[in-house]
């Protein structure tokens, strides 16, 4: 268009989003989800669709502009419309949330629409149901793993075994499951004298750092499910780098955050897990803690799904004292500064290819890894580009998602290959599982280079 | 403690890139925040510097030539020609657009059919020149009604071009959904990615070359809408433009826009290179201030308060569209720092009665001194380390004179540089 055509149906005393904004009641009492004051901001002008990583690559996917507010206005005119199962094919990364200049709040629209197929539309006994139900349940398959490590990393990547998961579940069998720890997160906490050894060492570090012996510092971590079974180092870095500024670490009961049940519509397996964390999250943080998470899709669920999705007592506080991990350090620390002081030798002075999970994007946190690390000594970080990784959780894992999820991925794949670095780095799990099976690289994380970095 | 740097520039438009990237390059510290993306995906992609007076006169020939006789409130009066072609020259060393050849504004035909007159256009747009006298075939694709090419063709002759033009409407090959994407067929077209045709599975490009290769008739020149590709777009035209033995060029198509996409993309990229920090997906909702010197701003992230903090800032954050100003039953405002924004008491006076008449909201924005630094009420500064750019501006009115791009660019540049030279 040319400029002198109108872009919105301009009207000035009627401002169609803004401050007032207020992200629409959605499970008022009833369980009918009234979303329609969302649709009716949509001035219809597509930028939603173009950040979209599936309606990019397939053509069957209508696109989140259509998910969202068409979709709920045409739920709002016809009595008997059902949610198109096309639902089921958006990976739930939230870009287009994040893009839309209205203020539509579309993941919380496709959040409760494919919630409500799920439960209304979808077959319980069909194998598609029971996949999605086990891989959206992680924790449960994990728990039980971690038991018996091991013998778990021999099952779960053992070949027949991977072909009956394919052939009656729809697993894809391209991939590898990752890797369970012979030592979860949770256990070398115990071992290492849980939260009173963890005061000690914060008071350690405080007399060190010439604070006082009794500052104020502490953090609850919500470590989610990977970084305790699969890879406690994260969750050790973590703890490591927030003694050494002087915080005292908790470690309070938790369940899944609940990103692979948003993007299953299994919202029910979601809540039951919210309301544990909401609980054991607002007690620490009326005690003054912050809630922090190192998985970018945790501190994502933390802070925007649950509020939007649940109404649970004190999830507005807890949403609101949330933070991703480095952002905290950010903030409360001069993170920039001392890693322009430090170098790192050894084992990860590498160069990294870095990707921002969408995730980390929508909380503005894309460029913190690459604006910190490009001053560090020792390592080198080039940012892989915006494009989105394809594996969105349990998206990828699907058989029939597998090809769509690496099409998405190839852009990041080429990017990675045409960086300095081999070894890649992000924060979200599952990312890091996508850039390890496009390229083989190893993947870290940003604590465990910040440990490296900065922890003796 | 709060985040930190020397310049912190709010809004990641134009004009706050520009502003940016300004800063960065006299070696500030600096750091972007932006809440949305910009307003650049719903432009055409074109940068126009001024195409027509403030009374509404031209199409003019030479911008530059114009500026000096602007009311002195314009934004462009503030930076003055000398500070309009620096930020140029700083544009068009950071992306591959044309027309810096010359001071003669170009003319390029619309998707709506009329000629435009535009200071810069991206590449592939080039060999759509209206002032060429090459023939011109102009293929629509059945599903984007927004560009109907036998009408596009008819009104352009009718616009007296230089050229014969004729316009076709196809299909794209490969079937897709009706309501494809933009991004869908960019990224089929830059992979080569497989379509059915008849059958058979056939790169993208061959297939589009064969697809409209029955309809030329000795033109030299092919348009085609907007689409052709978002990572290779260079690659794309080559591709069939050696299958037709043409030059293939873009019309610049409406939102959303893939060449305004492009465009926000290359500059996010040179803010990169020029070592500038940036992050996106947050509004700033206030500030603190001490005498009249901001301290510090606060992003808001789901209820939490996040503190940033720069020795100078730039307010960015764009016009009515942006979000930058805002109105309500009450008045006209500018949200974060509560700037003072000149209006007319009366709602009824914000409208001219004539629905294509000369509306005063169009012009809203805020007065600034000669620094840009915003002006309050008495015409004192507001903060003596805040300064404002693009469609925040009063003064002006963009879709008017055509000149929305140009402003932001010109402004943004020189309120990152000043920002810089005096954070330094
Ligand atoms: C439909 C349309 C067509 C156009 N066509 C043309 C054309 O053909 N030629 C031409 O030269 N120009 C055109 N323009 C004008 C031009 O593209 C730019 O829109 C103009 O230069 C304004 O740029 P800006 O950077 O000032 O503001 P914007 O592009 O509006 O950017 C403002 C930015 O600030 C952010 N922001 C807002 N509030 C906050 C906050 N509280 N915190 C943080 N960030 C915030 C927004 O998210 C956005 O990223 C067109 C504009 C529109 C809308
Ligand atoms: S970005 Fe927002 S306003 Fe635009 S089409 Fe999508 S939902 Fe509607
Ligand atoms: S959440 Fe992601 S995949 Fe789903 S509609 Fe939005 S952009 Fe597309």
């Amino acid at each position: 268009m040319s400029d002198a055509e109108s872009p919105t149906e301009f009207d000035p005393t009627a401002p169609n989003t803004g401050e007032d904004f207020e992200p629409v009641d959605v499970f008022p009492d009833s369980d009918d989800f009234d979303l329609r004051p969302g649709a009716d901001s949509c001035y219809k002008c597509s930028t939603c669709d173009t950040n979209c990583p599936v309606a990019e690559v397939d053509d069957e996917f209508p696109g989140p502009k259509f998910q969202g507010p068409e979709q709920w206005r045409l739920k709002q005119n016809e009595d008997d419309y059902t949610i198109d199962d096309s639902i089921t094919d958006c990976s739930n990364c939230m870009r287009c949330d994040n893009a839309c200049p209205s203020g539509v709040p579309l993941s919380q629209m496709h959040n409760t629409a494919r919630g409500e197929y799920v439960s209304e539309q979808m077959d319980k006994l069909s194998v598609e149901y029971v996949r999605n139900r086990i891989l959206a349940n992680y924790r449960t398959s994990a728990t039980i793993a971690s038991k018996v490590p091991r013998l778990a990393n021999f099952a779960m990547n053992f070949g027949p075994a991977r072909w009956v998961m394919e052939k009656t579940l729809g697993v894809t069998s391209e991939r590898e499951f990752p890797a369970f720890a012979k030592q979860t997160f949770r256990e070398w906490w115990s071992s290492r004298g849980g939260a009173a050894a963890s005061k000690e060492n914060a008071q350690q570090a405080r007399e060190r750092r010439g604070q006082d012996r009794d500052a104020d510092k502490k953090v609850a971590y919500f470590h989610g499910c990977y970084s305790n079974y699969n890879t406690p180092e994260v969750g050790k870095a973590m703890v490591r780098v927030f003694e050494e500024y002087g915080y005292e670490v908790v470690v309070p009961e938790q369940r899944c955050s609940g990103t692979p049940m948003f993007a299953n519509g299994m919202l029910d397996d979601a809540r039951r897990g919210a309301e544990v964390n909401v609980s054991s999250m607002a007690d620490l943080i009326e005690q003054g803690y912050d809630a922090i998470a190192s998985c970018t899709s945790c501190s994502m669920a933390l802070r925007q799904e649950y509020p939007e999705l649940f109404d649970i007592d004190g999830i507005d506080e807890v949403a609101a004292n949330t933070f991703e991990s480095v952002e905290y350090l950010r903030i409360h620390e001069d993170l920039k500064g001392d890693l322009r002081a430090a170098d790192v030798e050894g084992d990860l002075a590498r160069e990294f290819a870095y990707h921002a999970p969408c995730h980390a994007r929508n909380q503005g946190l894309e460029r913190q890894s690459v604006e910190l690390f490009r001053d560090l000594e020792g390592v080198g970080i080039e940012d892989v580009g915006e494009s989105c990784s394809g594996i969105s959780g349990t998206y990828g894992w699907k058989a029939e998602k597998y090809e769509k999820s690496m099409k998405i991925g190839d852009e990041m794949f080429d990017h990675m290959d045409d960086a300095s670095g081999d070894t890649g780095m992000t924060e979200c799990p599952t990312c890091a599982m996508q850039m390890e099976h496009g390229t083989g690289y190893d993947i870290r994380h940003p604590l465990e280079l910040l440990e490296a970095a900065l922890v003796e | 403690m709060a985040i930190e740097s020397e310049v912190l520039v709010i809004g990641g438009g134009l004009a706050g890139l520009s502003s940016a990237l300004a800063a960065a390059r006299e070696g500030a510290d600096v750091r972007l925040l932006s809440y949305k993306q910009s307003t650049l995906r719903n432009a055409s992609g074109l940068v126009d510097i001024l195409g027509y007076t403030h009374d509404g006169d031209g199409p003019l020939t030479d911008p530059y030539e114009a500026i000096p006789e602007l009311p002195s409130s314009h934004p462009y009066r503030t930076v003055g020609v000398d500070g309009v072609r620096e930020a140029m020259a700083m544009f068009d060393d950071v992306t591959d657009y044309r027309g810096d050849h010359t001071d003669t504004n170009a003319l390029l035909p619309t998707h709506g059919g009329t000629v435009k007159p535009t200071a810069r256009y991206p590449r592939g747009a080039a060999a759509g020149l209206a002032s060429d006298d090459r023939d011109v075939l102009l293929v629509g694709l059945g599903s984007m009604v927004d560009f109907d090419a036998p009408h596009v063709a008819a009104h352009l002759e009718a616009a007296g071009v230089p050229f014969e033009a004729r316009g076709v409407s196809i299909e794209f090959p490969g079937d897709l959904r009706a309501d494809a994407k933009v991004t869908r067929y960019a990224k089929l077209l830059d992979t080569n990615g497989e379509v059915a045709v008849g059958g058979r599975m056939v790169g993208a490009r061959d297939a589009l070359a064969d697809a409209i290769e029955p309809h030329l008739d000795g033109e030299a020149r092919v348009g085609l809408p907007a689409i052709l590709g978002d990572d290779h777009p260079d690659a794309v035209r080559a591709a069939l433009g050696d299958a037709l033995s043409v030059d293939v060029f873009e019309v610049p198509m409406g939102p959303p826009s893939l060449p305004g996409l492009r465009l926000e993309d290359a500059l996010f990229e040179a803010v990169d290179e020029a070592g500038g920090n940036f992050e996106t997906g947050n509004p700033v909702v206030d500030y603190a201030a001490e005498d009249g010197h901001i301290e510090e701003v606060y992003i808001e992230k789901n209820g939490a308060r996040i503190p940033v903090s720069g020795d100078q800032y730039v307010l960015a954050t764009g016009g009515l569209v942006g979000k930058g100003v805002e109105s309500d039953r009450e008045g006209v405002y500018e949200p974060i720092f509560d700037c003072h924004v000149p209006h007319a008491e009366d709602r009824y006076d914000w409208f001219d009665l004539d629905v294509f008449g000369d509306h005063p909201f169009a012009r809203f924005g805020l007065p600034t001194d000669e620094q840009l630094r915003p002006l309050t009420a008495t015409d004192s500064v507001e903060f003596d380390n805040l300064r404002a750019a693009g469609g925040i501006l009063g003064g002006y009115d963009f879709a008017a004179e055509k000149s929305g791009s140009g402003v932001s660019i010109a402004t943004g540049h020189a309120a990152g540089t000043n920002a810089a030279q005096e954070a330094r």
